[in-house]
């Protein structure tokens, strides 16, 4: 039996502990909001937190979650305004918004570590995490506005402006 | 009736997983099934396929474009796309399919705006498969605006029209006396308003207004159309994690369902050992899918199927099967080897597809004459969400959820499968997590069926998983384009010859069909608008061996990619500026009937309203260039580059800044990109596709690519196929929409448009960069030698 916290939920499984968390949360728990795109830690759609660091849901057995807090979107915050959730509205960041979900948990696990990064930073951390519709450029400039800071240089936060709700 | 509308309403956009009525009417018996090519919607259209009976019947009526000739048409119907409740919030249905470019956000706005609602009292329901209540549903070939704009806007203004007519009845006093904005219903001389919630019900016993009747906004009056001031309407959704998306559907007792599917197109199962298999907790049942005829159409195609309460254990149920496969005719095909079969074809006269002036007297009296083939590999769509589908068959009524941009064809096809009555299938449509054309093909919809059907129609989730999204796909076309100039004096050509040699799409429709449809040779290839008086262009057999399949831009990709280079290339060999030479070659500002060039197709348009306009291209490149500061003094080792296209009737352009590092590595650093796609619904998402089609452009361009060896896809993940990651994203995207301010204009497309002239863009900027010429994409470390 293994037990942990899944947005702050307590919660037990005597399944197989090595199904992997992405599979556990969507098919036990009935939180999709952690996604799947590859199963091989390659594209961070199921990006999660687990005793407050980012990790791939989809090769992170259950059973290394024992006594752990499993953060997800849906626990990233109590009313869904954490300040990557606000950011990413404000600037319209999502196009199919398939892998947000993940981009956003990156993010939020980024602006821990590092509250005001730079473009570089933001791309090192973010460099796992794929987007097909390439909504890259605003992720950069969502973080930049998540961290209370301008834009990096070109990110065109003008082209923007007016355009949001 | 507007309440009856919300009730269908709010059944469409009931979140995936909870029950839906499945013994409710539909209000639509007589759907007619679609013939083969039918499905495939505006890409192909009636000029390559027609339905012999329709056609004898309407041969003395003119001939249809745009949405009048898609199957179904259209609707604009206020009681099928609006409903108002009591409290006055506004559904809109929207009846294509969101993948990504915001059209939920887009239908909805032009609705509310034709309406004059408060955005903030505005949602939006989700139609299911069903054409004809809501007109063609195939969301694919950049159509959903360009089609539907006005029938959406009519809507609208009924729907507003039937709220000033019931308040005016209600009060006694003329209808145009009547005002009806920003969700309130005025009479002034008596100063009474009402809500619109508050005259919705009155308003919804109305008989719709004729058509003629009812009168459209001045454009100076639109609050949201063309304001790009509106947020996405799933954004919270999106944001919360609550977006609900093919994969995501969950049902009471649903079981969870992969298929180990033969490695090689046209293969098929000879055995299989399921007793490991069956040993994995959570199995349910495992059994064999047989192969379809080949060509496959929308089919499955064959294999084992695992059936179990969970997706891990059926994963590792199917990892534990052990099957014998026959890998059929296709068990030879190497993409490497067929790359020389391709340059074979192209270097030999082939099937003529337009022949203008005397190419070969024209070339024989050239001064000069430049020469180049182009390569373009197979890619996948490899949307983030893979195909996935959720199917449940109860008391012999079929009813799906699932991430489709086809939901008719859908219907239609599981109706079929299933030996079901069209009324007795329901298709409800998710969000989609990116689409690029995979999600046309509804094999997967088909295979979620079978699977139900064989644990006695309880619900199944079927999903595929990364390597089967890349080892099965619908691929995009592998092609060698060859083009041959003639020169003048000046270094401008005289004649023109071009040959295209790749797979066509129709060869997952019809047995061995060698030559590209009109609809793929009329993507950038016959509407070649340059003023040249002598040319000539060719298509040469070709024969396929996976599947070819709708690749967002399709066959723009690879006659974009040839000629956008070459003409660089040209410029190069004359001395002259690329962009001034491109100019030039466009020629003077006219507008060119693209029947007059042998493009019989034209996206589907009337070639009177939307002929192809080469002032609009050459101010589309002109803007691309003033962007990036065209021209400028470059430092050693950069370099920029320039390509423009016409494609979805809407005119784009790409100015790309790269540097090329001492070991070859390429850092694109800027991208300028140029649209001029008429009157713009939605500029705010207008961007956003831009900007999203110049990093998925710049992925094929540097680094996607799918090989076949043994008939096997060589590529299993994102390790193997390299698709763009924020990294290597330009730090500076651009987008540039060029003003077109009369909504009586016709609209093009966007969701397409501008992928084309990405990859070419860039591969000029090398050649500026760096002096060496890209004549095959992927680039990957072809500079690193």
């Amino acid at each position: 039996m293994i037990k942990l916290t899944v947005n702050g939920a307590e919660r037990s499984f005597d399944g197989d502990p090595d199904m992997p968390l992405l599979w556990y949360l969507r098919d036990e728990v009935g939180l999709t909001g952690t996604k799947f795109g590859c199963g091989q830690a390659l594209c961070g759609a199921c990006t999660i937190h687990v005793g407050g660091t980012a990790v791939r849901g989809c090769v992170t057995p259950v059973s290394a979650a024992e006594g752990q807090a499993v953060v997800t979107i849906e626990g990233l915050s109590p009313d869904g305004n954490h300040p990557v959730q606000v950011a990413w509205r404000d600037l319209n960041v999502a196009q199919c918004g398939y892998c947000q979900c993940g981009q956003m948990m990156q993010a939020a696990s980024l602006l821990i570590d590092t509250p005001k990064p730079t473009d570089a930073q933001i791309d090192e951390a973010m460099s796992g995490n794929l987007c097909r519709c390439g909504t890259y450029p605003r992720i950069r400039a969502a973080i930049h506005q998540a961290a209370g800071q301008p834009s990096g240089a070109g990110q065109k936060p003008a082209a923007n402006k007016g355009e949001r709700l | 009736m507007i309440h009856e509308a919300q009730t269908m309403a709010d059944r469409a956009s009931s979140p995936a997983g909870t029950e839906t009525d499945q013994t409710a009417p539909s209000a639509l018996a007589n759907v007619s099934r679609r013939a083969m090519l039918g499905g495939m919607g505006a890409l192909v259209l009636a000029l390559s396929w027609r339905d012999p009976a329709r056609a004898e019947d309407k041969k003395d009526e003119p001939k249809k474009y745009g949405a009048d000739a898609m199957p179904h048409g259209w609707q604009d119907d206020p009681k099928v796309f609006v409903a108002i409740a009591a409290d006055g919030t506004v559904t809109v249905t929207c009846h294509r399919s969101e993948m990504g470019q915001g059209v939920r956000t887009s239908v909805a706005l032009v609705v509310a705006d034709e309406l004059d609602a408060d955005w903030s009292k505005v949602k939006v329901a989700q139609a299911w498969g069903d054409e004809a209540r809501f007109g063609n549903q195939d969301t694919d070939g950049s159509r959903s605006l360009r089609h539907f704009f006005p029938h959406l806007r009519h809507a609208g203004a009924a729907a507003r029209a039937m709220l000033v007519q019931a308040a005016a009845k209600q009060w006694g006093v003329p209808a145009g006396e009547v005002k009806a904005e920003n969700h309130v219903v005025t009479h002034a001389k008596s100063k009474r308003s009402l809500g619109y919630g508050e005259v919705a019900a009155a308003a919804a016993e109305l008989p719709v207004p004729a058509r003629e009747s009812v009168t459209l906004k001045k454009q100076d009056a639109f609050r949201y159309i063309g304001k790009g001031k509106i947020g996405l309407i799933d954004n919270h959704d999106f944001t919360v994690g609550k977006a609900m998306y093919g994969i995501d559907t969950r049902l009471d007792g649903m079981l969870y369902a992969l298929v180990a599917r033969p490695p090689v197109y046209g293969g098929k199962v000879v055995s299989f050992d399921d007793t490991e298999a069956q040993k994995v907790a959570g199995v349910v049942k495992i059994f064999k899918i047989d192969a379809p005829e080949i060509p496959s159409e929308f089919q499955p195609i064959g294999g084992v199927a695992v059936v179990a309460k969970n997706t891990w254990a059926a994963m590792k149920a199917r990892e534990a099967l052990k099957i014998t496969w026959d890998d059929g005719p296709n068990a030879g095909y190497d993409s490497v080897a067929f790359r020389g079969e391709l340059e074979k074809a192209a270097r030999a006269p082939g099937k003529v597809v337009r022949d203008q002036g005397d190419v070969a007297g024209a070339m024989a009296k050239a001064k000069t004459k430049l020469e180049a083939e182009y390569f373009v590999p197979h890619l996948v769509q490899a949307p983030m969400e893979p195909p996935a589908a959720t199917v449940r068959i109860k008391d012999g009524f079929c009813e799906a959820w699932a991430c489709t941009q086809a939901p008719q064809a859908t219907h239609d096809r599981l109706a079929k499968k299933l030996n079901l009555p069209a009324d007795k299938v329901r298709v409800n449509v998710t969000l989609l997590g990116g689409g690029f054309g995979r999600k046309s093909k509804p094999d997967y919809v088909l295979e979620a069926a079978l699977c139900s059907q064989a644990v006695d129609g309880a619900p199944v989730k079927l999903i595929w998983t990364r390597d089967d999204d890349l080892h099965h796909g619908y691929y995009h076309t592998i092609s060698v384009e060859r083009l041959e100039a003639g020169l003048d004096d000046k270094g401008m050509p005289v004649a023109w010859l071009h040959r295209s040699a790749a797979p066509t799409i129709g060869s997952i429709f019809a047995p061995d069909p060698k030559h590209e449809l009109p609809f793929e040779l009329g993507m950038g290839l016959t509407n070649t608008p340059f003023a040249v008086p002598n040319i000539r262009l060719e298509n040469p057999a070709a024969d396929a061996h996976v599947r070819i399949g709708w690749f967002r831009s399709v066959s723009n990709i690879p006659h974009a990619f040839a000629i956008q280079s070459f003409v660089s290339e040209l410029a190069h060999a004359a001395g002259k500026d690329p962009k001034e030479y491109l100019l030039a070659l466009i020629g003077p500002d006219r507008l060119i009937d693209p029947t007059s060039i042998s493009d019989v197709w034209n996206y589907g348009e009337d070639p009177a309203r939307y002929p192809i306009d080469t002032g609009r291209l050459r101010r589309v490149i002109e803007a691309a260039a003033k962007g990036i500061g065209w021209g400028r003094k470059m430092e050693k080792g950069t370099g920029l580059g320039i390509a423009g296209h016409y494609s979805f009737v809407t005119h784009t352009a790409v100015a790309a800044e790269v540097a090329v590092g001492p070991k070859g590595e390429v850092q694109v650093k800027r991208v300028d990109i140029a649209i001029d796609c008429g009157p713009q619904v939605n500029p705010e998402r207008i961007r956003s596709q831009m900007e999203g089609a110049v990093v998925m452009g710049m992925g094929l361009a540097l680094s996607a690519e799918i090989t076949f060896k043994d008939g096997r896809a060589q590529q299993n993940n994102f390790d193997g196929y390299e698709i763009t990651r924020i990294d290597a994203a330009p730090k500076e995207i651009h987008v540039h929409l060029l003003p077109n301010p009369d909504y009586s204009r016709p609209l093009g497309g966007v969701g397409e448009p501008g992928v084309p002239p990405v990859a070419p863009a860039i591969a000029n900027a090398i050649f500026a960069a760096t002096g060496r010429r890209i004549r095959q994409l992927p680039i990957r470390d072809q500079l690193s030698a």
